[in-house]
């Protein structure tokens, strides 16, 4: 049985992927690599996990300012996350997006969801993002 | 607010977009101003509808930290921009680089790295802004005044110009703080605004005695500790009875930016819009009361070290760039001494402040001593140090933060005195008797 979620397009895109959930927010500067798309924050709960292509599911992007910069190599390179699904409204994550959109009309959809359903949302579900913000989840088998 | 991540305002986000833009607004989006001023146009309006602003507003100055090198898409925006006639609307200084333009090949930068770095360098400065290079702009001819809005990127330069100065800048990310110079438009949220810039959280000092207070290590561990505590709220402090130094202010700044995403700070009785603690949290009530006390600052100074102080392979200065203050606080340390041949000794500056020390005659005993400088970036921005550097030492809070998680090295936090005395034994010396119980 599949739910449905509706969420707040920060920027609007259509994706689908298994989803990678954590309630820790992630830094990208020194936290992601841009060349495998692996959680190199040897800190976050998420260390060693690879987001690439998933639909990753983070609270909210933490400390530096240059976090957007290594989300839009790895979007450039083919090595971001397929969505990022907040729980605020992220401006560093909405940034690297517009950017990208910009300059390489490469959106990476940024979902923000309310406290309530983000709780919801577990790692391994999948998860289709219509362009409206929409979420469609279905349980893993 | 100043966080990326406006929690508060869920309601705002089902809110009908309400961004109301002059003229000049429309015609810049419209591309009549350039291919340029649509492109960095949009970004801002993007960005001002994904924050909920109703209105842009003027900049009088900007400083441009996405000048940091991360790749070829960061070169690649660079270059897009510059390609299209760039230009910045207000005076505008330049963050560091990803390599030391002309000193790069003393070092391990691979030249692959240093040439789209030399790149993005060269198209930044294309755009009628200023080469400054550097960390610390608010030690240049770039220093805001009170009051003034401005858009600066770079954690460090942010938290001091809008808690030392009072001008008002919000947390601007890399890949925005360009196009807010060049458009000299910014969304208006966040610190811009006089209520956003109430304290949050109160930090009261017990007991910490003077002689603490007065020794440039005092700064960068309370500011780690701040920093930890606050996470991206703006913390008043209270009871600093002492009139701190600037590059104390500058080192206690670049500590909160680094263990928290503190932009603004106020000491009450130092910082401009903290006459009073009632006025630094104009009248409203603390969120949380944190009491700081001796032991709180010794755990906090004891984070600052990883290393277990056995070898030492690099002496490291300079994060923030190195001031023309702090070279001539450094020179006599180093005076008829010369370093130990198995620990490099690295000073990271700007080509300004290199410049006035040289005509001062403070690098002479730092070349005597066999230390180098390294100017225009540093080494969390470049990858210039060798392998075999494991260990390094510094007083900086910030390079004891990130060499760890970034450069994989191990650090050890020491006082100036410290540092350079561990560099001419070849291993870790601390004075302990101003920190010990």
């Amino acid at each position: 049985m599949a739910r449905i979620i509706e969420g707040k397009p920060l920027v609007a895109g259509a994706a689908k992927g298994s989803a990678l959930k954590t309630d820790e927010p992630l830094s990208f500067w020194g936290g992601y690599d841009q060349w495998t798309g692996e959680i190199i924050d040897r800190r976050h709960p998420l260390s060693g996990q690879n987001a690439k292509g998933k639909i990753l599911v983070v609270p909210a992007s933490r400390g530096s300012s240059t976090t957007t910069a290594v989300l839009l190599e790895a979007i450039r390179n083919g090595n971001a996350p397929a969505a990022i699904v907040v729980s605020c409204v992220d401006r560093f994550f909405a940034l690297a997006s517009i950017v990208a959109d910009e300059m390489y009309q490469r959106p990476l959809p940024v979902i923000a969801l309310t406290d309530e359903d983000f709780a919801t949302v577990k790692t391994g579900e999948h998860i289709e993002i219509s362009a409206d913000g929409q979420l469609r989840i279905e349980s893993g088998s | 607010m100043e966080s990326p991540c406006l929690r508060a305002g869920y309601r705002h986000w089902v809110k009908e977009m309400s961004l109301k833009l002059t003229e000049e607004d429309r015609a810049q989006l419209a591309g009549e101003r350039g291919e340029a001023n649509r492109l960095a146009m949009s970004v801002i309006v993007r960005m001002a509808n994904v924050s909920g602003a109703e209105t842009l507003m003027d900049i009088v100055g900007a400083h441009i930290d996405s000048t940091v090198f991360q790749g070829d898409a960061t070169m690649e925006f660079a270059e897009r921009l510059a390609s299209h006639g760039a230009k910045v609307a207000v005076p505008s200084s330049l963050n560091v680089s990803g390599v030391d333009e002309h000193g790069w090949r003393d070092w391990a930068t691979p030249p692959e790295y240093a040439q789209k770095a030399h790149r993005q360098m060269i198209a930044y400065q294309s755009m009628g802004t200023e080469a400054t290079w550097t960390c610390a702009p608010y030690q240049t001819a770039f220093r805001p005044k009170f009051g003034e809005q401005i858009a600066w990127g770079e954690s460090n330069a942010i938290a001091f110009a809008n808690s030392v100065i009072g001008a008002r800048s919000e947390r601007y990310p890399d890949l925005m703080d360009v196009c807010a110079a060049i458009t000299g438009r910014v969304p208006a949220i966040g610190l811009h605004l006089t209520e956003n810039r109430a304290g949050q959280v109160l930090f009261r000092l017990v007991d910490v005695p003077r002689r603490i207070q007065e020794d440039d290590s005092f700064y960068p561990v309370l500011g780690h500790l701040i920093g930890r505590v606050a996470q991206e709220r703006i913390p008043v402090v209270e009871g600093i009875e002492v009139a701190p130094a600037e590059d104390q202010l500058k080192a206690l700044c670049a500590a909160v930016a680094s263990s928290g995403a503190v932009a603004l700070m106020h000491l009450v009785g130092i910082t401009p819009e903290a006459p009073t603690t009632e006025a630094a949290f104009q009248n409203k009530q603390p969120q949380q009361t944190v009491t700081v006390t001796m032991d709180d600052l010794r755990q906090a100074r004891r984070e600052l070290t990883t290393a277990d102080g056995a070898k030492l392979d690099m002496v490291v200065l300079g994060s923030p760039h190195f001031s023309l203050a702090e070279f001539k606080k450094l020179a006599p340390l180093l005076v008829g001494k010369r370093r130990h041949s198995d620990v490099q000794f690295l000073v990271t500056s700007s080509r300004l402040m290199n410049n006035l020390a040289e005509q001062a005659g403070y690098i002479e005993p730092l070349r005597e001593f066999g230390g180098k400088i390294t100017v225009d970036t540093c080494i969390l921005t470049t990858p210039m140090l060798h392998p075999e550097i494991k260990t390094l030492m510094t007083n900086s809070a910030k390079y004891a933060y990130y060499s760890p998680g970034l450069l994989s090295t191990q650090v050890m936090f020491g006082r100036l005195e410290d540092c350079v005395q561990s560099a001419v034994e070849g291993c870790v010396i601390r004075d302990e008797s101003l920190w010990q119980e």
